[in-house]
């Protein structure tokens, strides 16, 4: 279904002034007959621009997107399209131990983050590398994660795919679901009293809006005019788990209604209908103080990750029906369309992304992973003299036993 | 008897509980037809029906909120934490609820049935979040038990008690050795006690003492100190609380020395509270200073894994150092 962008948003119900206090409001919608409001009574629609042949819906008001930042976009998702295939790839190869696809969600990773101000923040889950590669995280800055190399902002300490960038605004991830949702309400609320003018974007999977720190995060939200944004993925499963085993209602847009929240469900493979929502959802955030949730309606076309094999819980025609939705070729032809890109240089972005992605992963996997020292760094401040007492009992044990501790033994004493 | 590993063997055990006693119910995050992520409950569902087996919305403070519910009603709950790093959300449900709802009601209700199972401990590449060991969290909690099997065998046996133990149970299982762990498991229903430690193998020169997939290590230091002719006494503890302090003295005051070693941190780590009861009551018969070989006081590292760990090769080198004191 289609709807205009002017009706995106769901007004307030009403706006509570300072004193009028709740039992007030109760009173003037008093009802003298009893009847319940069923809990399916709100179907919420969905907001979709593009067809998948990439002309827009009758009606649909494209938003503004100029040529540069369309492209910018399509190559992020492109980017992000080859970097997974080539990192499973690698994976399968025995180079990396582990990895996260985002096949499928690109519009949306991608997308969001287009719409945003660069320098707002983002707080994802960790399929969001789209994001990312918008902001110019570089593959030299992915594939140092995803080795554990000496180089990894994170110095080797988290499973592959737990990327993080002060430079690019975008929170270290974690990997306790939902954890980051009511931290993007506290962010926000610092960038609120700022008064920089920059909003917080959290983003979490329909499974991570179960846990109670998602209800958390929208009540305070909205109690205490938060401007963040709760961006949704609802691709349809949590692991194994179905959406409809994970709830009984129409999804997780509705939810932002019981706070008191604008809310919206939009096409998630439709980067049109993500970027106008998500445009829409910053100016209320940011002008208006207003927290905003979108739910973006999508598919996790791989498997959740690479330890997890799907044909054991879905089929494989749903996942055709699926792949036959593809954001990436919807964006293209909508480009071809404008005439703003060829398949020609389609062909050559594929061929010069997989490339680089290639050779920046054979440098990337050589450096070696960061020195022993790095163990106890960063657990406080200064390490307490207990944790350097372990590590010189530590380094003393690694010399008698070098064959043992290979990746370290040889660069003890070179500190 | 049948050759099994410990995902077999829990999942055996699971089905005979179920089978036994129709109030017994499982859940948690994708448990249900898909059989959990390490399918330690597969086909249970199909055998006996969603109602019995099921999965859950992911949010685990429901998850043991729901179940200790379903305990005080009198049902069975075997609810599962998906890993034990995340069972903290759950954390309130566990420690405020779960252990006192016997003592603050005076018993006129309690959540006996319920137990707890999940994944726990490192060595498989999985960082700060798919590797802790929570036990020493649960273990300063009183009016939990909390239990940890080190091969397929226990973990039939020690499951089947912990599922009818009139008192929450928190079961950790050790996902390293899930797979890597095989043996001869009965096919019949048997049980094996709480609260009891075992004796693995005698010795006379020290006591060696740890738990879950520790026991390994253990074993394997055990062999090296074999060779410096070193006669270990190897006690897998099997329950944290209550634990079995009267076989590990009987033990201490035999061989004269202590070595305790567990996966998590040193600092707090359960085997503090070992070494500070065991000097109390075994003070004068000890030769040397109770040994402790923990992971260090750091959360659990990826790149620098193997150098973090408690392996063999340090708790032989502590073996020396007790023994030479
Ligand atoms: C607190 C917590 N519980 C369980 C997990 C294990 N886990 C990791 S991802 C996942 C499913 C998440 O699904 P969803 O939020 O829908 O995101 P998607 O993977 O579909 O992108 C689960 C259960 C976890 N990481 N954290
Ligand atoms: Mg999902």
């Amino acid at each position: 279904m289609t709807i205009h962008l002017g009706i995106l948003f769901t007004q307030r119900i009403h706006k509570n002034n300072e004193e009028e206090v709740m039992t007030a409001d109760t009173k003037n919608r008093a009802i003298h007959s009893l009847r319940f409001i069923r809990g399916d009574e709100l179907q919420i629609p969905t907001y979709k621009v593009l067809k998948q042949d990439g002309t827009p819906y009758k009606g649909a008001k494209l938003p503004d997107l100029d040529k540069h930042t369309a492209l910018r976009i399509y190559k992020a998702m492109v980017r992000t399209r080859v970097l997974d295939e080539r990192m499973l790839a690698a994976q399968r190869q025995g180079r990396l131990s582990f990895y996260m696809q985002s096949t499928g969600e690109e519009a949306t990773t991608v997308g969001f983050a287009a719409a945003l101000d660069d320098e707002d923040m983002i707080m994802a889950q960790y399929r969001e590398q789209g994001a990312l590669v918008y902001r110019g995280f570089t593959l030299e800055e992915f594939m140092n994660q995803l080795f554990s190399n000496e180089r990894d902002y994170g110095k080797g300490r988290q499973m592959p795919i737990h990327y993080g960038s002060s430079k690019l605004h975008y929170m270290t991830i974690s990997s306790p679901l939902a954890t980051q949702i009511p931290q993007a309400t506290g962010y926000a609320y610092g960038q609120k009293l700022a008064g920089d003018g920059k909003c917080t974007v959290t983003v979490f999977g329909e499974g991570a809006a179960s846990e109670g720190d998602f209800h958390a995060a929208l009540n305070m939200a909205s109690v205490l005019k938060v401007p963040v944004i709760f961006l949704c993925r609802n691709n349809g499963y949590a692991i194994s788990t179905p959406s409809n085993e994970q709830f009984a209602a129409d999804g997780i847009a509705p939810r932002a209604l019981g706070y008191g929240m604008h809310t919206i469900r939009v096409d998630g493979n439709d980067i049109l209908a993500v970027y106008a929502a998500t445009v829409e959802a910053r100016r209320i955030a940011v002008e208006e103080n207003e927290p905003v949730l979108i739910e973006a309606m999508s598919y996790r076309l791989a498997a959740h990750s690479s330890s997890d094999d799907p044909s054991g819980y879905r089929s494989k025609k749903e996942e055709e029906n699926w792949a036959s939705k593809d954001p990436l070729s919807r964006m293209k032809q909508w480009l071809l369309l404008q005439e703003w890109w060829s398949e020609d240089e389609d062909k050559q972005l594929y061929d010069i992304d997989r490339r680089d992605v290639l050779a920046t992963l054979k440098e990337c996997e050589k450096h070696p992973i960061p020195k022993l020292e790095e163990m106890i760094t960063d657990v406080y401040d200064v390490p307490p003299p207990l944790l350097k007492e372990q590590l010189e009992q530590l380094k003393e044990h690694i010399r008698k036993y070098p064959e043992a501790y290979p990746k370290t033994a040889g660069r003890l004493d070179n500190e | 008897m049948s050759k099994m590993n410990l995902l077999q063997a829990v999942n055996n055990a699971l089905d005979i509980a179920m089978a036994d006693n129709p109030k017994v119910i499982c859940f948690g995050e994708d448990v249900g037809g898909f059989g959990g992520v390490f399918r330690a409950t597969s086909n249970l569902q199909e055998k006996y029906g969603r109602d019995r087996c099921f999965n859950t919305p992911l949010v685990e403070q429901g998850i043991i909120g729901f179940a200790n519910g379903l305990a005080s009603q009198g049902s069975v709950p075997v609810a599962e934490i998906q890993f034990a790093d995340y069972i903290f959300p759950a954390f309130d449900q566990i420690v405020n609820e779960a252990a006192k709802f016997r003592y603050r009601s005076g018993d006129l209700f309690n959540v006996g049935g319920l137990t707890i199972r999940t994944p726990y401990g490192g060595g498989i590449a999985g960082g700060h979040y798919h590797s802790q060991s929570p036990e020493a969290y649960f273990a300063q909690t009183p009016g939990l038990k909390v239990v940890v099997p080190r091969n397929p065998h226990q973990a039939k046996g020690l499951l089947l008690a912990a599922i009818r133990d009139p008192n929450p149970v928190i079961f950790f299982e050790p996902k390293r050795i899930y797979r890597a762990s095989v043996g001869e498991v009965p096919d019949e229903d048997y049980q094996l006690p709480l609260g009891s430690a075992e004796v693995v193998k005698e010795g006379s020169d020290i006591t060696l003492l740890a738990w879950g997939a520790q026991m390994e290590y253990l074993e394997m230091a055990d062999q090296l100190a074999e060779k410096d002719g070193i006669s270990c006494e190897l006690i897998d503890l099997r329950t944290i609380v209550p634990w079995d302090i009267d076989t590990v003295v009987a033990s201490v005051k035999k061989t004269g020395r202590l070595l305790i070693t567990h996966e998590a941190p040193y600092t707090g780590g359960f085997g503090g509270e070992i070494s500070a009861a065991i000097q109390e009551r075994c003070f004068l018969h000890l030769e040397s200073p109770i040994a402790r070989v923990a992971g260090m006081d750091t959360p659990y590292p990826l790149a620098l894994e193997k150098e973090y760990i408690a392996d063999h090769l340090k708790i032989y080198e502590a073996i020396k150092q007790s023994v030479n004191f």
